[in-house]
């Protein structure tokens, strides 16, 4: 019963309102970061940065058009394809790529410059939502849930070794929509708890660290044999908890080393200062640091109400590095102050819960993981992004999605999102397979 | 599973508020990102203006400025790719490179973003070879300032210096105008119309961008101030007088101070020996600085404010004057020379009255006087009476800004001492000394302490005939007439016009026919009063204290030599070519000049700097 097939009226339009909104603010903050007082440049001026978001903006509208053109099933169907695609990409990547800044994880056709990596994450969360959507899928069968982290594995492999270590942090993401689908919540809290202690494993000595996890294992073991002297408490019940609290010890103890270990050994040295100038910004104030140090100073210059539209001087200075890529925030924080950085951000939670509501609003199982997937990565880049320029996370060259400058980023993010708004707008006709 | 839906939407509700709340503190709370902010961009550029100028009465140029050039280094921004090729650029060896780095380090207020000096007061010559290379050099930048020229080398002791302002001043200072680095008048005239001289600093903020390229005004020049140039000062000192009294005192130790009388104006101030105000100032100033403090003669030292003596026979004229004003003394009194008392007279007739007394400056004629002043009669015991007489006398000898400090714009006069009769209560009990006791001071002796200032200052009271205006070295601010009130004010002496004429007569005698007779000028009437001051510790000093023309004077001069023997001998001389060279601009005795150029009263005195 196709009765309605005008995506116009389907699409959610406080969506696209969202997306139009930070594209728009995006394309004014590039400007504003790469203004030049001096010889008062044109927002549309394709030598600067700002001039040429508008190509970017300009086939991203193109790309929802394809997008909206192409029927809905399509991208079930051909998931898998688009995934083994991809992948087979990023591995030609590995080998031919170009090196930026370290990492060889860029791919150029002739004067285009594109970052496979992100495209991965749409390829990859398609992939993920055809195989758990799929009829006879059961989450809670072991084998269901290795394939499922296969299916996540493989990409973050390939990415890894581009040396493109921000991007394989943002296919954590996946970790939210596994847990909406049923994966045990131990997932997530162990995952605060390890992310606890590496930081602890950075602010405190190892000896600390060990005798306060003793501490803790002994106050709850004394705790739990003082609880034997009641009568209705069970001597197994309370060997059984004692012999986890041990086990829960030795794993922490566990963790603490290994990032001792990963920090010493596996990790090179650009991303071991990056992680250890986030606890002491004054180890390398000249260096990776400084980046930060300058992003806090850019955003809290601009004070309550900011410096005001192209008033700003720290980011178009350049006192801010990638000032209009990765730390467009900041311009941001800058110019329009708390009460700007506030209204974006809850502009921004807003617009990730509408998507939530979205993707329970869908009765297919697939548009559903798709949309928590689309969620949760946008989520990720958001809290990473804006996380590092404020300090509270290390510097990883991720982009904050619609707003940072780049083709590649609001291509990928166009994609990743209008692909969902297309699922969306046809959640009706699925339900007549 | 609708639960987790909820746990997933707290996850994102929950990381929004931490961001909200982090940029709070970040954005709200803490102030210490703006400065930064600040510091980062804006770079102050400091317009240090023009001092002012100063200029002797007669429109003389005494201090100019001169451009010097100081490099500044912002330590963050500098780069020294190759040592060899910056040490050579800049003129200076490796080690002294090496030597102000650690010194800029060690900087109590050092910071890498701040321009600290790297090279001060580099000449206009230097900086002309540096100028052509400083873009070679990322972080060094040029500060134009002016230090001061002086182009005739003279009046050190009246201009003093400039320097700049230490730690202990820039702490203590009330309206917070100075900053590190600053120049201020440290003394002399440099140092009491600083506020006048200095302007006003001008500073501008510019924005730069991470590599140090200038991107404009900061907000459109809203905090932008330009600076303002400092006022010119015209001085009272009369350049040719000073000069010429500098000559004459060239091999001497002392003081000349001239004044013109119906003013205050100082007309030279010479301070003996003198340096050249030009060694202070420049790059050289500390090394030269501590040559001049180490001189046993010590030039430094403001022999006229702050060198106290007793000032000897001319102090008879104050007795003279006190003395009538009390009704213990008139023109007619006369007294014997019976050489009673005192250091023995010059050869003279005797007895005399009191003009004679003075022409001849008879010291037992003092002696009665003075016993006459301090033993008045009036109370039966002879000590309670002293006590009465002393205290009369010191009230009208203060009357002549004795023993107190003259209001002169420039810093640390010294007072002088007039006793007060505690002081002698304290040596020989109370009501157990009377004249005979104190009897020395009758002739400027014994305890009694005068500085040369107020010697001329004397000598314009009697000119004057009973008052003084504070004497001062500023005539003009920026043209307009000083206005400091304090030497406004006519100060009176307690004692009556009347008893002026007969001392003026007395003291023309003196040239005309008395102690000083050989120096008298052909056309020209000088009052005088020579005067020989008693030394312990070695040759007298000599003293001669003198006004012209005796009718509307025009100048009062004294001058004070150190172990120069009698006053009418070496001072005398001095005092009367100067008279000659400031109301006839000639010097109408050859050979008396040629006289005084020949002695010299300093050479055995200069020890070897140790």
């Amino acid at each position: 019963m196709r009765n309605d097939d005008k995506i116009s009226k389907n699409i959610d339009w406080i969506t696209v309102g969202f997306y139009a909104f930070f594209v728009i603010i995006g394309w004014l903050n590039i400007f504003a970061a790469v203004y030049n007082p001096e010889n008062s440049q044109n927002i549309f001026d394709f030598s600067i940065n700002s001039g040429k978001q508008i190509i970017w903006i300009g086939t991203s509208l193109l790309i929802i058009v394809l997008i909206s053109a192409i029927d809905y099933k399509f991208y079930s169907s051909f998931s898998y394809l688009i995934y083994g695609i991809i992948i087979f990409i990023c591995l030609v990547t590995i080998f031919l790529g170009t090196e930026v800044k370290g990492s060889k994880s860029w791919f150029e056709i002739g004067s285009l410059r594109v970052q496979p990596a992100e495209f991965a994450k749409f390829a990859t969360a398609l992939a993920l939502a055809t195989y758990l959507g799929g009829i006879n899928i059961k989450f809670e069968k072991l084998s269901t849930k290795l394939i499922a982290f296969a299916i996540l594995g493989l990409p973050c492999l390939l990415i890894l070794l581009q040396n493109e270590t921000g991007t394989v942090l943002v296919f954590s993401a996946f970790i939210l929509v596994l847990y909406r689908e049923g994966l045990s919540p131990w997932f997530l809290i162990i995952g605060v708890l390890a992310t606890a202690l590496f930081i602890f494993t950075l602010l405190f000595s190892q000896q600390t660290i060990f005798i306060g996890i003793a501490c803790l294992a002994f106050i709850i073991i004394a705790y739990l044999l003082l609880s034997l002297q009641k009568k209705t408490t069970r001597i197994k019940n309370v060997l059984y908890q004692v012999a986890i609290t041990l086990v829960s010890g030795a794993l922490c103890i566990g963790i603490v080393i290994s990032v001792n270990f990963v920090l010493n050994n596996v990790l090179q040295d650009h991303q071991k200062k990056r992680i250890q100038v986030l606890i002491d910004p004054e180890l390398d104030p000249k260096g990776k640091a400084y980046q930060v140090t300058q992003s806090k100073i850019a955003i809290g210059s601009g004070e309550i109400l900011g410096k005001g539209f192209l008033k700003g001087t720290q980011t178009k200075f350049d006192f801010v590095p990638d000032q209009s890529t990765d730390f467009i925030f900041c311009t941001i924080g800058e110019e329009h102050g708390w009460i700007g950085a506030t209204l974006l951000i809850i502009a921004y939670v807003l617009f990730l819960l509408r998507l939530i509501y979205l993707a329970e609003r869908q009765k297919e199982r697939f548009s559903r993981i798709y949309g928590y997937s689309v969620a949760s990565i946008i989520f990720v880049h958001f809290a990473i992004n804006i996380g590092m320029t404020i300090g509270i996370f290390p510097v990883i060259g991720i982009p904050l999605p619609f707003i940072s400058y780049g083709g590649s980023s609001l291509w990928s993010f166009t994609i990743l999102l209008f692909i969902f708004l297309k699922l969306d707008a046809h959640r009706r006709q699925i339900l007549s397979h | 599973m609708t639960e987790r839906k909820g746990v997933i939407q707290i996850i994102f509700i929950v990381i929004g508020l931490i961001f909200i709340i982090r940029l709070f503190f970040i954005q709200a709370l803490d102030n210490r990102y703006k400065q930064e902010a600040q510091q980062n961009v804006l770079r102050k550029i400091v317009e240090y203006p023009y001092r002012g100028l100063i200029h002797d009465r007669k429109g003389k140029l005494m201090v100019y400025n001169v451009p010097v050039f100081d490099i500044l280094v912002i330590m963050r921004e500098a780069k020294i790719k190759d040592t060899l090729e910056f040490c050579s650029d800049f003129g200076i060896t490796k080690e002294e490179l090496t030597h102000i780095l650690t010194k800029i380090k060690q900087d109590k207020g050092f910071s890498r973003k701040k321009p600290m000096p790297f090279l001060k007061q580099v000449s206009v010559k230097d900086f002309a070879k540096i100028e052509d290379v400083l873009y070679r050099h990322p972080g060094f930048y040029a500060q134009a300032r002016t230090i001061r020229g002086y182009p005739h080398a003279t009046t050190a002791h009246v201009l003093g210096y400039i320097g700049e302002i230490n730690k202990k001043n820039l702490e203590k200072q009330k309206d917070k105008y100075y900053e590190q680095g600053d120049y201020i008048g440290i003394s002399g005239i440099e140092s009491s119309y600083e506020v006048q001289l200095r302007g006003r600093r001008g500073t501008k903020y510019v924005m730069r961008d991470v590599h140090g390229v200038e991107k404009g005004a900061y907000l459109n020049g809203a905090f932008d101030t330009v600076s303002i140039p400092g006022k010119n000062l015209t001085s009272t000192i009369d350049l040719n007088l000073q000069q010429y009294g500098e000559k004459l005192m060239e091999k001497m130790i002392g003081s000349v101070v001239a004044i013109e009388p119906s003013t205050g104006e100082i007309l030279a101030f010479v301070s003996s020996p003198y340096y050249d105000p030009n060694l202070l100032t420049g790059r050289e100033f500390s090394k030269n600085y501590q040559v001049l403090e180490n001189d046993t003669l010590k030039p430094l030292f403001n022999r006229p404010l702050m060198a106290m003596y007793p000032p000897g026979s001319i102090f008879k004229i104050a007795q003279a004057l006190v003395g009538q004003q009390l009704g213990v003394l008139s023109p007619s009194t006369s007294y014997p020379c019976n050489q009673s008392w005192g250091p023995k007279c010059h050869a003279h007739p005797s007895p005399n009255n009191l003009e004679g007394s003075i022409q001849w400056s008879c010291n037992p004629y003092y002696y009665m006087v003075f016993r006459n002043i301090i033993q008045q009669g009036k109370h039966p015991n002879k000590f309670i009476d002293s006590e009465t007489g002393y205290n009369q006398w010191r009230a009208l000898i203060m009357s002549f800004g004795f023993g107190k400090r003259l209001e002169v714009d420039l810093p640390n006069i010294k007072s002088g001492l007039i006793p007060r009769p505690e002081f002698y209560d304290k040596w020989y009990g109370k009501h157990s000394w009377k004249h005979s006791t104190i009897r020395s001071l009758d002739i400027g002796q014994g305890e009694l302490l005068i500085i040369p200032i107020q010697m001329a200052n004397m000598a314009a009271i009697i000119a004057n005939k009973g008052y003084y205006y504070t004497p001062h070295f500023i005539k003009e601010v920026d043209n307009k007439p000083n206005d400091n009130p304090q030497i406004k004010i006519k100060h009176k002496t307690g004692v009556d016009e009347k008893y002026f004429p007969i001392i003026i007569s007395g003291m023309g005698k003196v040239v005309q026919g008395g102690t000083a007779s050989w120096t008298k000028i052909q056309g020209i009437d000088i009052c005088g009063k020579t005067g020989t001051v008693q030394n312990p510790h070695g040759n007298d000093h000599s003293v001669f204290m003198a006004f012209a023309p005796k009718d509307n004077p025009k100048i009062a001069i004294c001058a004070f030599v150190e172990n120069a023997g009698f006053g009418a001998m070496t001072a005398a001389p001095i005092v009367t070519l100067m008279i000659d060279k400031y109301l006839r601009d000639t010097t109408s005795r050859k050979p008396m000049e040629e006289y005084v150029l020949r002695k010299d009263f300093i050479s055995k005195y200069r020890k070897p700097i140790p």
